[in-house]
């Protein structure tokens, strides 16, 4: 088996693992068991099927697997207390194999979200929970994507689980008339899901596919679930708008590519205009108080529109940062709107925009920006120092090769 | 099925007194509503009746009373109610009703199944 067919076997088994979870959470009503016995499954088609070769359905013999181990693991604890028939009844009870068609499955990953996302755990570990389970995130890439240590957020999830089995949290999507207010907590979860696929904090590629595809496979339930919603159609719109930039993002060296580097015939035309669509809708819906992930789709359109980087519209997206700030007025907004407002009014208006920046000091975004924009104005030194600042920070992979790469370009400028 | 306790915080109040009648009709119509899952609960006299009592250097240790509650604070413990429901949304939708989470606080927590024959 060369390296490349397991790199795509290992994908095959978390990917369906990832499915096969959300299944298994609700026939053994365990997110812990389900977690150790998809985990067990996993490992063992890893091991079988390099050897046998992949099975025509994967993710039934990956359920089966696993809900055999369930069921060991249940029997032995039984045993232990007397109270075996339960056990098992429990877990015929819930479904057998006819669990498998595509419909259930979406189900089940949508339960899960709800479940991650229940008002009774904070919004942290909404987001901790989803990143872990929906996303297949490990504790430690969790940790490092929500800036926490590793032994904080294992114990973070490891009591989000025990609350979900010791309070009963429910494991299902809430009626109708309660999804509105669920919504806020899903939608971050999904963006947030996205942005680490876009911007991974770590690693070394510029973009992870698995992430991305994860996120807007769930904004498309999302929208399916509210299409009357404007922040499902907003978030839905925003990620397609992005993704459809994707392939332009790393040159064929694998570095990243600034927006105006990017070969925009690479761009996805189909995603493009699906987008669009979609903002179109999200905007008519929202004639009284924007949504924030509209108006974040709104300035993406403008990206996107924009036949080559110098016929993109700077005060258009400068008015829409300024809306979008009426009702998101969080540190990386006015970042984003900084370096807007430096593409319209030049380099000195955006330094002096990101001044009044606060709280993103522990980010190499806020540095490489503000270094950026010192180079642009002549004061290579000054840029140097800054990158120096960003380098010192988390980065992945080829982002910090690529400010290593701006900051030589600074050094030989002040020179 | 869980049972969970629904702990009361509010305003020190006196229930005994006979000025409470209107809130007291509030939790009587409350007990009317979840009469199907309730499984018990009571009401304490204000906190101007509690002793506190701790024993100093463990088990068998010296015994310490204090006059009054554990802690000095706005919203204290003045009651609980025991509910048996389904799921957490349920036992919340139903905290949510008490006429204690209009202007104090209800935290709803699991109780732990001990003792019952299995």
């Amino acid at each position: 088996m060369t390296a490349d067919t397991h790199a795509a076997l290992v994908a095959l088994v978390r990917d369906e693992g990832r499915r096969v979870m959300a299944t298994l959470v609700r026939t053994t009503g365990s997110w812990e068991l389900a977690e150790d016995a998809v985990q067990d499954a996993a490992l063992r088609a890893l091991e079988t099927w390099s050897r046998d070769g992949i099975p025509a359905e994967p993710r039934a013999w990956l359920t089966l697997t696993a809900r055999r181990r369930a069921l060991d693991v249940l029997r032995r604890e039984a045993a232990r207390t007397g109270k075996q028939q339960e056990a098992v009844t429990l877990m015929d009870q819930r479904g057998t194999a006819e669990d498998l068609p595509g419909s259930v499955v979406r189900d089940d990953l949508l339960r899960l979200i709800f479940t991650c996302c229940h008002p009774a755990l904070s919004p942290q570990t909404q987001v901790a929970l989803a990143l872990r389970t929906l996303a297949g995130l490990s504790t430690a890439e969790t940790a490092r994507a929500l800036l926490v240590p590793e032994q904080v957020m294992a114990k973070r999830l490891t009591r989000a689980k025990q609350k979900i089995r010791d309070a009963a949290i429910p494991y299902r999507v809430p009626p109708d008339a309660e999804l509105p207010a669920r919504l806020r907590g899903v939608g971050a979860t999904v963006y947030l899901m996205f942005n680490e696929g876009w911007a991974p904090g770590a690693g070394d590629t510029v973009v992870r596919p698995d992430l991305l595809d994860e996120a807007v496979r769930l904004a498309r339930l999302l929208h399916e679930l509210m299409p009357d919603e404007p922040t499902a159609t907003g978030l839905l719109a925003l990620l397609l708008l992005l993704d459809a930039r994707r392939a332009s993002r790393a040159g064929p060296d694998g570095s990243p590519l600034l927006l105006r580097e990017q070969d925009r015939a690479l761009w996805d035309r189909a995603l493009v205009d699906e987008g669009m669509a979609l903002l179109g809708d999200g905007l008519r819906r929202t004639p009284e108080r924007p949504d924030p992930y509209v108006v974040q789709a709104a300035i993406a359109a403008c990206h996107v529109l924009a036949p080559h980087p110098q016929a993109t519209d700077w005060r258009a997206i400068c008015s829409w940062y300024d809306v979008l700030l009426t009702v998101q007025d969080v540190p990386a907004v006015r970042l984003a709107r900084a370096v807007a407002l430096a593409e319209r009014d030049g380099p000195a208006a955006g330094l002096a925009a990101l001044e009044h920046v606060r709280g993103l000091e522990r980010t190499a975004a806020l540095h490489a920006a503000r270094a950026e924009l010192l180079l642009q104005c002549g004061h290579g030194p000054a840029a140097v120092a800054a990158y120096d600042r960003a380098l010192a920070l988390p980065a992945s992979g080829p982002q910090a090769k690529h400010l290593q790469g701006r900051r030589a370009a600074a050094q030989a400028a002040s020179q | 099925m869980t049972l969970y306790a629904a702990i009361i915080y509010s305003t020190d109040v006196d229930w005994s007194a006979r000025e409470q009648a209107g809130e007291m009709a509030e939790y009587a119509a409350f007990s009317t509503t979840a009469a199907a899952v309730l499984r018990g609960g009571a009401a304490l006299y204000p906190t101007a009746t509690a002793t506190t009592v701790r024993v100093t250097g463990g088990k068998g240790g010296e015994v310490l009373s204090t006059d009054g509650p554990y802690a000095e604070t706005k919203e204290v413990l003045t009651g609980f109610f025991l509910l048996e429901c389904a799921d957490l949304d349920a036992a919340l939708a139903l905290a949510a009703q008490i006429p204690a989470a209009w202007n104090g606080a209800v935290e709803v927590r699991p109780v732990i199944p001990m003792g019952q024959p299995s």
